[in-house]
């Protein structure tokens, strides 16, 4: 289906064009600045790098979200460069096991969304690791650390067995909802996690039913009680089961059906199942079963209460938290989203191309998680010399440990992050990214000592504050000229870049992205 | 004699400067003038604190408070079933049903025969909610109808005279029901880690902190974001110092070594050091059971009840100890019990009833509310749920509203949004 007058994007052999409506969509053809940029890879990204915006420097607005939307286009080898000069360091324990080791795959995914080349898909991983919302902890309960370390975060043929759930999001967290879905109904980390593997027909276990409906698609309101009694059942016999020594590194846990365990009698819901209206799920033999689940998690993913709370979600995501959802963005949304049968990458490629993300007003106007603070600061401030796994215990602290969201509803955004608690881990942190990098940033901004003033417009570029009014700016650099009058000597540089840097990554300024 | 005076800003700081220290003589004076009586009740009134401990994930009220001479308790949980032999007897209730605490509960069976424990079993709402994220709003805001978005305490909090420090969650992310449009409450869930770095030291350091202050100041009207970080900002460089104060505590007792103890031992801490909090926020999770609940009186639950009850005992016999029993209430609650008949992952699925409790020198102690019969029949008015659920008899808001009114000395028709009076349990 063509939209008339929309843009028609389709510029890979093998991938299906699709289609974006015309409204809502900003001037494509626009060069992308400096401001524009940042907030581009702020937002589907971690930040800029030095190196990113010099190269997308004077590209139009459509070539800049190219370079972001065409994931597959850029080299995936941000894994290789672990370890290498040049780049943020891993902290090794013995050997760098991050299929294994519970704190290694933490440092492989800072180290990702420090240096990949694929910043949306970093950013869309964590999206939906806070989307379907997985504790190691759990799982590490159940099976041991190993093989919560493989549920989570086993990168395809590196260990045996599937990949972790963290590699799925990273393969398909772009591609159809509805196929993610049925990808996460079987993920081990999710059978375990929601406690799936324990789901039959003699006792139907109402965990993950429930929250499919309730958290995964549909939300609250959708649904009866009646309804996740009957999805329990649906999925009753989608277990796990075993292969090898679950102790060593090469035994896993594999998804697996066992007829035996499944109810075969008809479930009914108070919405559509299938296209022609009808509500019921019919009996089924017991063999064919799995076919159950897969009729349910289509119906729910075709939901209309599905796609408008993905675009409800996309929009506080990528475009804004402070205000709600336009009306005509939902409407775009969610008809992109049918329109292109679940697909997630049209999804976003319309939020990032509306009107409303690029509008200057809604430029910094999210509040950056804890790991997109630390690692934005990370590559804003300087990193080489520093560790990822130095980002580990201020993370903690801050409120946000990957791989170990708070419960199945994911992490309390926006506000939620802002505990005093958390506000001073974050200017602790600024203060260890500064105290490190001292040296760094004193030798880098020497060409800025003539005055406080170009010095601190210096920091203010090289890192991106949301926009310092007067009186903030004065004390900014009332701070520069206090304790001694302004020389520009060495010592005086490295004293007061460090200071000044962590003023500025410490500021709520900075906390807005 | 303990005080805990405090409060910060504007009118009241003159007279508390003047009280501070001086109470007691003036308490012990037959003929102090009267002005200078009402001030002190008023301060002992101000003195009385709340700690809230939260069973995070739904906490199976039925394992807790065990109805052990039910037969349908052991027909509907063959495998986790609590052995009547191994309860601990707490007596009955006013329909004569028998009840014993979870074995694990050594420690809150003492302090309930010390008379300063009170159950109120069957708390909830109507049509409670199943979902674990409502649920928690609808009692973090007070409002099942889900139109308040602040949090009971947070709007309590707002009534009082303003300060950095009148709540402290000791939790990573602050709970809904310490929510407020006004006062800012920090989450310091360790009191050692919450201090300022600086890259620099000494008096550089200190003018790092001042310039971060002074930025910090900025809260501009048409950029709400900002202010609102600004003022979490602001909330930690106003409660640095003072929290620094509680870092070194170790209590008059020795508490367990996992997070709800050292949580527990921090509030002990503020509240022996006289930080003047009111509301403080305690939470330990692990409660969603869907699997694995243990057979008989062992297994996880029991060790979510050691957790619990270990905890709970070492605080209140540490406040014991320094005599401040009596301005402290402790008051538990979850967001639901949980379905009657195990599942068969030996487990139980979200439910309804919940069991409250409330600890403190000043807590009326005692079994309130009544037991259900767990009989599935459909003739049984004390389920739910085609006999599935318990159904709740007492309103949570009613409890809440007995603790603000008769603890806290507030209003709690302002602080809930209405009369919520009415078949209060008197456990004050």
């Amino acid at each position: 289906m063509r939209v008339g007058g929309g843009i028609r994007i389709a510029r890979r052999q093998g991938e299906a064009a699709y289609d974006v409506p015309p409204n809502g969509q900003a001037d494509a053809t626009m060069a992308v600045n400096h401001e524009h940029l940042g907030h581009l890879l702020r937002r589907a990204g971690f930040g800029a790098s030095a190196s990113e915006l010099s190269a997308l420097d004077g590209k139009s607005t459509f070539e800049a979200l190219a370079y972001v939307m065409d994931v597959d286009d850029q080299p995936d080898d941000v894994d290789s460069k672990i370890g290498q000069p040049d780049y943020i360091n891993v902290t090794a324990r013995g050997p760098f096991s991050p299929n294994s080791n519970v704190e290694d795959a933490r440092q492989r995914w800072l180290f990702r969304m420090v240096h990949s080349r694929r910043p949306l898909q970093e950013k869309m991983t964590l999206f939906w690791h806070n989307h379907f919302a997985t504790a190691y902890s759990k799982i590490a309960g159940t099976f041991g650390a190993v093989q919560g370390t493989k549920m989570m975060a086993n990168k395809a043929g590196e260990l045996p067995g599937p990949q972790g759930q963290i590699e799925t999001f990273r393969e398909k967290g772009l591609g159809s909802f509805r196929d993610l879905l049925v990808d996460m109904a079987r993920d081990p980390g999710m059978l375990v996690w929601l406690d799936g593997r324990t789901n039959t027909r003699q006792r139907p276990q109402e965990n993950f039913g429930r929250e499919i409906m309730e958290l995964f698609t549909l939300g609250v309101g959708n649904y009866t009680e009646e309804d996740v009694y009957a999805a329990a059942r649906v999925f009753t016999g989608w277990n796990l089961r075993l292969v090898g020594n679950a102790l060593d590194t090469s035994g896993y846990y594999e998804f697996v059906y066992i007829p035996n365990n499944h109810d075969p009698t008809a479930k009914t819901f108070t919405f559509p199942i299938y296209p022609d209206g009808s509500k019921t799920i019919p009996a089924r033999a017991a063999g064919g079963g799995m076919q159950d689940g897969i009729d349910f998690i289509t119906a729910l993913a075709t939901h209309p209460a599905t796609a408008e709370r993905l675009a409800r979600k996309l929009w506080n995501f990528f475009v804004s938290e402070e205000i709600p959802p336009d009306p005509d963005y939902l409407r775009g949304a969610t008809g992109i989203y049918f329109a292109n049968g679940t697909r997630i990458k049209p999804l976003v490629q319309y939020t990032l191309q509306s009107r409303w993300f690029q509008n200057p007003a809604n430029w910094h106007g999210r509040y950056a998680w804890p790991v997109e603070f630390a690692v934005r600061a990370v590559k804003e401030v300087g990193f080489l010399g520093f560790s990822v796994d130095n980002m580990r215990a201020p993370l903690i602290a801050m409120g946000q440990t990957l791989f170990e969201p708070p419960d199945v509803n994911g992490w309390e955004l926006g506000q939620g992050w802002f505990s005093t608690g958390a506000m001073l881990a974050r200017m602790n942190f600024a203060s260890i990214i500064a105290a490190n990098q001292r040296f760094n940033l004193a030798s880098a901004a020497a060409g800025a000592k003539d005055s406080p003033d170009t010095f601190a417009d210096y920091f203010l570029e090289r890192l991106s504050p949301a926009p310092f009014e007067q009186e903030p700016l004065d004390s900014l650099k009332a701070y520069l000229v206090d304790g001694a009058a302004w020389t520009g000597s060495t010592a005086q540089l490295q004293t007061k870049a460090a200071g000044l840097a962590r003023l500025i990554v410490g500021s709520a300024e900075y906390q807005l992205m | 004699m303990k005080n805990t005076p405090r409060a910060s800003r504007s009118p009241r700081i003159l007279r508390r400067t003047f009280i501070r220290g001086g109470v007691s003589a003036f308490t012990l004076t037959f003929a102090a003038p009267s002005f200078l009586a009402d001030i002190a009740r008023a301060q002992g009134a101000r003195g009385r604190n709340l700690v809230v401990v939260y069973l995070n994930g739904g906490n199976d009220a039925l394992s807790t408070v065990v109805p052990y001479q039910d037969p349908f308790y052991y027909s509907r949980r063959p495998t986790i079933a609590v052995p009547a032999g191994q309860v601990l007897q707490i007596g009955t209730d006013s329909t004569g049903r028998a009840l014993g605490f979870h074995p694990r509960l050594t420690g809150l069976r003492e302090i309930f025969n010390a008379g300063r424990l009170a159950v109120v079993q069957r708390t909830g709402y109507p049509n409670s909610s199943r979902s674990h994220f409502q649920g928690q709003d609808i009692w973090g805001t007070g409002d099942p109808a889900l139109k308040l978005t602040d949090g009971w305490l947070g709007r309590y909090l707002q009534t009082l005279p303003d300060d950095a420090l009148l709540g402290w969650s000791a939790t990573q992310e602050l709970p809904r029901a310490l929510v407020s449009r006004e006062a800012s409450v920090p989450a310091i869930p360790n009191a050692a880690a919450y201090a300022f770095a600086s890259p620099n030291v000494g008096a550089e350091a200190a003018r790092e902190r001042a310039a971060a202050t002074a930025i910090a100041s900025h809260l501009p009207a048409e950029r709400p974001q900002l202010a609102f970080v600004n003022r979490s900002a602001q909330g930690a460089f106003a409660t640095l110092d003072r929290v620094a104060s509680v870092a070194s505590y170790a209590g008059s007792v020795a508490y367990p070594n996992n997070g709800f103890g050292v949580a527990l031992r921090t509030v002990a801490g503020a509240i022996v050091r006289g930080v003047g909090t009111r509301v403080f926020w305690v939470q330990t999770g692990g409660y969603d059971t869907h699997a694995g609940q243990g057979a008989a009186g062992g297994g996880a639950y029991s060790n979510l009840m050691g957790t619990f009850g270990d905890g709970l005992l070492a605080f209140h016999n540490d406040l014991r100890n320094q005599g401040l029993l009596n301005e402290t209430m402790i008051l538990q609650f979850s967001e639901f019990g949980r379905r009657i008949s195990e599942n068969g992952s030996g487990g139980t699925d979200h439910g309804a009833g919940a069991v409250m409790m409330a600890i403190g020198g000043g807590v009326r102690g005692g079994i309130y509310g009544t037991s259900a019969s767990l009989d599935p029949a459909p003739s049984n008015p004390a389920l739910e749920n085609n006999g599935g659920d318990v159904k709740f008899e007492t309103d949570f808001r009613s409890v809440y509203a007995k603790v603000l009114d008769d603890w806290l000395g507030a209003s709690s028709t302002t602080v809930l949004g209405g009369d919520f009076r009415a078949g209060a349990p008197p456990i004050v």
